[in-house]
């Protein structure tokens, strides 16, 4: 074979082989959702209008199937009480599941605290759920991919492939991972994807009374959502670590943690 | 029942989800990959910088490295929740996860020792399996070693001067190239603590370094251990056999324990210390005094809930009362042996207390959660990740180790030149 001649079949194999390669960019499901950029997902919680009845959480639990029983939770409530002499007290007893049914507030394993209502500062409910960072700490670590991250901004786990590491859980810094306790894998709120994938809102936003949740369209201009999130004052928790969440908060206080 | 309820205690506020998800297994973890690395490093010695005096313990090493080696990443498919499929991570490694290269590193360094450990052995291989063929009335287990090394040689039946010196030249390459690969694989051990920034004890450049020196500390003082023990033993069973036949050598004609190559392992052990607690002081002081957001509950943790087992059992007991032992003029093997224990005791904690110690505190900052390891099982996850499944793994070193020691003798090898 002289020079000439193996270019010439070198051409065919690298054309041979780009033929396959172009076929896969055609089907690359992240090249499709790019060429819709007009969508990526966000959440606003207004934490003003939260009372604490728990039941997003209920929905919840019902809608994705987490074992209603299990001490975990898709997404939760906190309770804040802030005290005169600055002591901040907070919990979520069985992740507000069934709301906050008595004033004494839950200190660790079956202990509780009474706080008088005159020593109270003030106090204020927040729900909480997985952020679905930008910048997902949870998909940098996995070793397997089984957590990705949906061009549309969701961060969704792989059921079928999750070795279950428990790496996710421990890089994600709002401690909103856990491994199910019938799967075996590890699970997070993932924004309702199966029901905001099909023009519905996610189960939490359904089931709260007071419209404390929202779901909404960041690249919407005219998402009641966007609107709020760009021309109000939002928050969002723990900036500091560069996840860049995608969950809003209306009247974050600095006791949140 | 939940993945973690079974051993966690929570106190104060700490947010639904959180448990100790990762639990002994993974403080076994970076254990065992440390006593690898740290064999292997004390066997490089010798070939590499040609530390004559380490002569005996290098081939020792080695061989412990080796049978660490398959038993380092046990701990990690043990605590999987999904362990059937932990060959997804060769399948499809996601390389901005720590862990993804694992797979890949930890075959690398592999091959490395298993060459290496081929090249020291070859002469012998070559001249015992010639002489099993010569000789008339074999025993099964002696045709069985025939057959193996004439297997294990390769086809390389060639024991030359110039052929075993050119193994010795390849013995040294690969001594040289397994140093860098061996912290390599276990700083980036360190790595997959230090990098997850969620965690305000681990997050910090320093432990991958800290991680390389306390692994070479453990690897050492296993070693100076196992091979006090193993001499011991050796003695013992001599004497036994020579009492039933007094032809054999005598127990005195064999010797026992090298106390010079005991001192002379000490030394390295010692300065290695130094410098694995210089960092972890550094690492600590550092944090009191840029005192960031997390100081406030890490000080908690450090100077408060663990403070038992950081400052008395890991600092106290298994640096500062090893470190006297070993510095006290007149270094005799017994209280060698009671130094390395000791060690392996402190480094054992310090894995303890970055991995079980990374838990105690909720990732709000306002709560903590404690690990009561299972002692009796009741089901396979408290085995798993309790007392028995950490022994369990501890111990199949040994047992790996005594089996390859049948086939790599470590001690009376004939030098075929
Ligand atoms: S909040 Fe946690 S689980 Fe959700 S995307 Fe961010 S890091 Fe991942
Ligand atoms: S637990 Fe599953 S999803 Fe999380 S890092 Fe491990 S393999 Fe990935």
């Amino acid at each position: 074979m002289n020079r000439r001649e193996f270019l010439k079949r070198s051409m065919v194999v690298v054309a041979g082989m780009a033929v396959p390669a172009a076929a896969l960019h055609l089907i690359d499901p992240k090249q499709l959702l790019a060429a819709k950029p007009e969508l990526r997902w966000a959440f606003l919680v207004d934490a003003y209008k939260c009372v604490g009845c728990g039941f997003c959480v209920k929905a919840c639990k019902l809608e994705n199937e987490v074992p209603y029983e299990a001490n975990v939770s898709r997404t939760w409530v906190e309770r804040y009480v802030v005290k005169k002499d600055g002591e901040v007290l907070i919990d979520s007893p069985k992740a507000a599941r069934d709301g906050f049914t008595t004033k004494k507030i839950e200190v660790g394993e079956g202990k509780f605290r009474e706080v008088k209502d005159e020593e109270i500062e003030k106090a204020f409910f927040v729900p909480k759920l997985c952020n679905q960072c930008e910048n997902p700490p949870c998909v940098q670590v996995c070793p397997v991919g089984a957590t990705y991250a949906t061009a549309d901004g969701v961060v969704l786990v792989d059921r079928k492939w999750c070795i279950g590491c428990g790496y996710c859980i421990m890089g994600c810094p709002y401690g909103v991972r856990f491994f199910h306790p019938v799967h075996k894998t590890a699970e997070k709120c993932n924004f309702c994807y199966h029901r905001i994938t099909k023009g519905m809102k996610s189960a939490c936003v359904d089931a709260c009374p007071f419209g404390a949740r929202q779901i909404g369209n960041l690249r919407d201009p005219d998402d009641p959502v966007t609107k709020v999130i760009m021309t109000e004052r939002v928050g969002i928790l723990k900036e500091e670590y560069g996840t860049k969440p995608q969950v809003y908060y209306i009247g974050l206080s600095k006791e949140v943690r | 029942m939940l993945h973690g309820e079974a051993w966690t205690v929570k106190e104060l506020f700490v947010y639904p989800n959180e448990y100790i998800y990762w639990t002994i297994q993974i403080v076994m973890y970076p254990f065992l990959t440390g006593l690898v690395a740290g064999a292997f490093v004390l066997s490089s010695l010798y070939h590499v910088f040609g530390v004559t005096k380490l002569k005996e313990i290098a081939r020792f090493s080695l061989v412990f490295s080796f049978a660490l080696l398959p038993c380092a990443p046990m701990p990690l498919l043990l605590h999987l929740q999904q362990p059937q499929r932990n060959l997804n991570v060769l399948m499809t490694p996601h390389f901005t996860s720590a862990i993804a290269a694992f797979g890949i590193v930890f075959l690398t360094y592999g091959m490395i020792v298993a060459s290496e450990l081929w090249f020291v052995y070859r002469g012998y291989f070559v001249t015992t399996a010639r002489e099993l063929r010569l000789k008339p009335n074999r025993t099964l287990s002696e045709t069985f070693l025939m057959g193996l090394y004439s297997i294990l040689v390769m086809g390389a039946w060639d024991v030359s001067h110039h052929a075993l010196e050119q193994d010795e030249r390849a013995v040294k390459i690969l001594a040289a190239v397994g140093i860098p690969v061996a912290c390599f694989l276990h700083g980036y051990a360190g790595f997959i603590f230090g990098s997850v920034k969620a965690n305000a004890l681990w997050m910090t450049p320093l432990m991958p370094v800290i991680f390389i020196c306390s692994a070479v500390v453990s690897g050492i003082a296993l070693c100076i251990l196992t091979y006090v023990i193993t001499m011991e033993l050796r003695k013992l069973i001599i004497a036994w056999r020579w009492k039933e036949n007094p032809s054999l050598p005598s127990p005195g004609e064999l010797g026992g324990v090298e106390t010079q190559v005991v001192t002379m392992t000490s030394r390295y052990l010692i300065m290695f210390l130094i410098l694995a607690i210089t960092l972890e002081l550094l690492d600590l002081i550092f944090r009191g005094y840029t005192a960031v957001k997390s100081w406030d509950i890490l000080r908690s943790v450090i100077y408060g809930k663990d403070f038992t087992s950081i400052f008395i059992l890991q600092y106290g007991l298994g640096n500062l009362v090893p470190f006297i032992l070993f510095l006290m003029p007149g270094l005799t093997v017994r209280r060698a042996v009671v130094g390395t224990v000791l060690v392996l005791f402190g480094v054992f904690m310090m894995r303890w207390n970055v991995v079980i110690g990374g838990q105690a505190f909720s990732a709000s900052f306002a709560g903590f959660m404690h690990y009561h390891m299972p002692i009796w099982p009741h089901d396979m996850e408290t085995f798993k990740e309790g007392l028995f499944g950490a022994l369990m793994v501890g111990s199949i070193p040994f047992a790996l180790f005594w089996l390859l020691s049948r086939i790599f003798p470590i001690f009376d090898l004939k030098e075929p030149h």
